[in-house]
């Protein structure tokens, strides 16, 4: 889980990026700006719920 | 090739610049007292130490890797055509700041600035990981975050980099504004300090066998207050500067950053005041004083592009935003972060930076605004892509070098140790060695 939510914040940052690069239209940027944020924010949720875990288990 | 002109200066403009950053000492000042007052007796000295240590290295990195890699628009970069847009990712300056001649022109005041704020942004994450940080460990970390992750996001936006020319390559507004530092310095700082936080854990009593935090005071709020006071100087020095070197503002324009910043600051510690008076039936000094810091940091992005009035609302905004994310972030996400610095510096920095996508006026950024609705609309896509670069670049960069250094140096004082205290273990006597400890304070173990 910690590895993937680490992966999935750059991946989100790809698409932003990609969007800025490929896209004109101002409606379709933005929406792609707005899912790569959701889903940089997805793994950070998932990051921090695996040191959630993670600090539990060593309770 | 230099993708990017340098800002034109004037004399008066170069004059006052070299006075507004010979200030920033003081905010550098201010955050290591206010670190110090968070932590508790057991640390103290330990705490201060580590503050010279980090801004000694930080300078020393900066000044071998860091200027070079950061650079200054007009200065020689690495770039990448993408699509037929140049994409300028990195400083292709000399190590050592060979190459720039430190005679007052504003690449040298630029490195003057840069050498100070980047010890700024290396003390943010001192507070965060107090008590339980090793000194060597403070010392390799900050190189990293000073030679390597600093230089590299500065570059991006203050150095003509990518963020900065979005709106010249895409029509994003202005591109990515940040006058003062809430990006670079403070977000960087914050994301760094939450790295540490989740690799170092809590200390040794935060968490009972339940999970609940208890509540472990700083052992002096007159340290913290005071250095509120000495940080509001050294921010105003901060956001002054930045504004002449990487905003290109006139120098007139600095009253009104100063104006913004005192504001921003205002507005965050009655927000705070009246928030923990409302939670608690008292005003807390602690989060009083994070919430003066927040204000500060989300003052440092928007400084020169905003009304007086934005500032005191954005103000009033990070103020709220620190007190009730400070304790969420303790309760529900079991971060121990003494300072508070996630939440003022991480939190606080990007409600800077999307705070200049949402007040930042046409005519105070440069723009022809022939269409205002649109440009501001594309300020603001370029301030969210900054904040998708610091949570999708910088964020899993610095977390990934802070874990390979702790697979090679472990960063976390040994439990035994920590019990005693770091000023014992690190540095063989306490920071006020005619006091005797307080039996209360073991009692908990």
């Amino acid at each position: 889980m910690k590895i993937t939510g680490l992966l999935l914040m750059p991946a989100g940052w790809f698409i932003v990026l990609a969007a800025l690069v490929l896209l004109r239209a101002v409606l379709a940027q933005n929406l792609f700006v707005a899912a790569g944020m959701g889903v940089e924010i997805l793994g950070l949720v998932l990051f921090t719920r695996a040191h959630l875990v993670a600090k539990r288990g060593n309770e | 090739m230099s993708p990017q002109s340098p800002p034109a200066m004037s004399e008066v403009s170069q004059a006052l610049c070299i006075l507004f950053i010979l200030l920033i000492p003081l905010a550098l000042a201010g955050l290591a007292l206010i670190n110090t007052g968070l932590s508790r007796l057991r640390s103290a000295a330990h705490s201060m130490m580590a503050a010279l240590c980090v801004v000694a290295v930080a300078a020393a990195a900066y000044f071998i890797t860091g200027f070079a890699w950061q650079g200054y628009p007009g200065l020689a970069s690495h770039t990448l055509s993408i699509f037929g847009k140049e994409w300028s990712w990195l400083g292709a300056g000399h190590f050592f700041l060979r190459g720039v001649p430190l005679d007052g022109s504003p690449a040298s005041l630029a490195a003057l600035s840069q050498l100070l704020s980047v010890g700024l942004a290396a003390l943010i994450p001192l507070g965060a990981a107090a008590e339980r940080w090793r000194l060597r460990a403070c010392c390799l970390s900050t190189a990293l975050l000073a030679g390597v992750t600093y230089p590299l996001f500065a570059h991006w936006v203050w150095g003509g980099g990518w963020l900065a020319r979005l709106g010249a390559n895409y029509g994003l507004g202005q591109g990515f504004l940040d006058a003062g530092g809430s990006s670079t310095i403070q977000a960087v700082g914050g994301l760094t300090a939450l790295s540490l936080v989740w690799l170092l854990g809590p200390r040794r009593g935060k968490y009972n066998l339940e999970g609940m935090p208890a509540a472990l005071p700083g052992h002096n709020t007159v340290l913290v207050l005071f250095g509120c006071l000495l940080a509001l100087v050294g921010w105003m020095g901060l956001n002054s500067a930045g504004s002449l070197l990487f905003a290109g503002v006139p120098p007139g324009r600095t009253v009104l950053v100063a104006v913004n910043t005192l504001l921003s600051a205002a507005g965050a510690v009655l927000a705070a005041a009246a928030t923990t008076r409302y939670s608690f039936g008292k005003p807390d000094a602690s989060l009083s004083a994070n919430g003066w810091v927040c204000g500060l940091v989300a003052s440092s992005a928007g400084c020169a592009f905003i009304p007086p009035a934005a500032a005191l609302l954005i103000g009033l905004v990070a103020g709220a935003l620190v007190t009730y994310t400070v304790a969420w972030m303790e309760v529900h996400l079991a971060l121990d972060d003494p300072a508070g610095a996630v939440s003022v510096h991480a939190l606080g920095g990007i409600w800077g930076i999307l705070a200049v996508g949402l007040f930042s006026r046409a005519a105070a950024v440069g723009a022809s605004a022939a269409n205002p609705g649109m440009m501001q609309s594309g300020q603001m896509l370029a301030q969210v892509v900054g904040v998708a670069t610091l949570l999708g670049f910088v964020l899993p960069f610095t977390y990934s070098l802070n874990w390979l250094l702790n697979r090679f140096f472990p960063q976390r004082i040994p439990p035994e140790e920590e019990r005693q205290g770091a000023d014992l273990y690190e540095l063989g006597a306490g920071a006020y060695p005619e006091f005797m400890t307080h039996t209360d304070e073991f009692s908990q173990w």
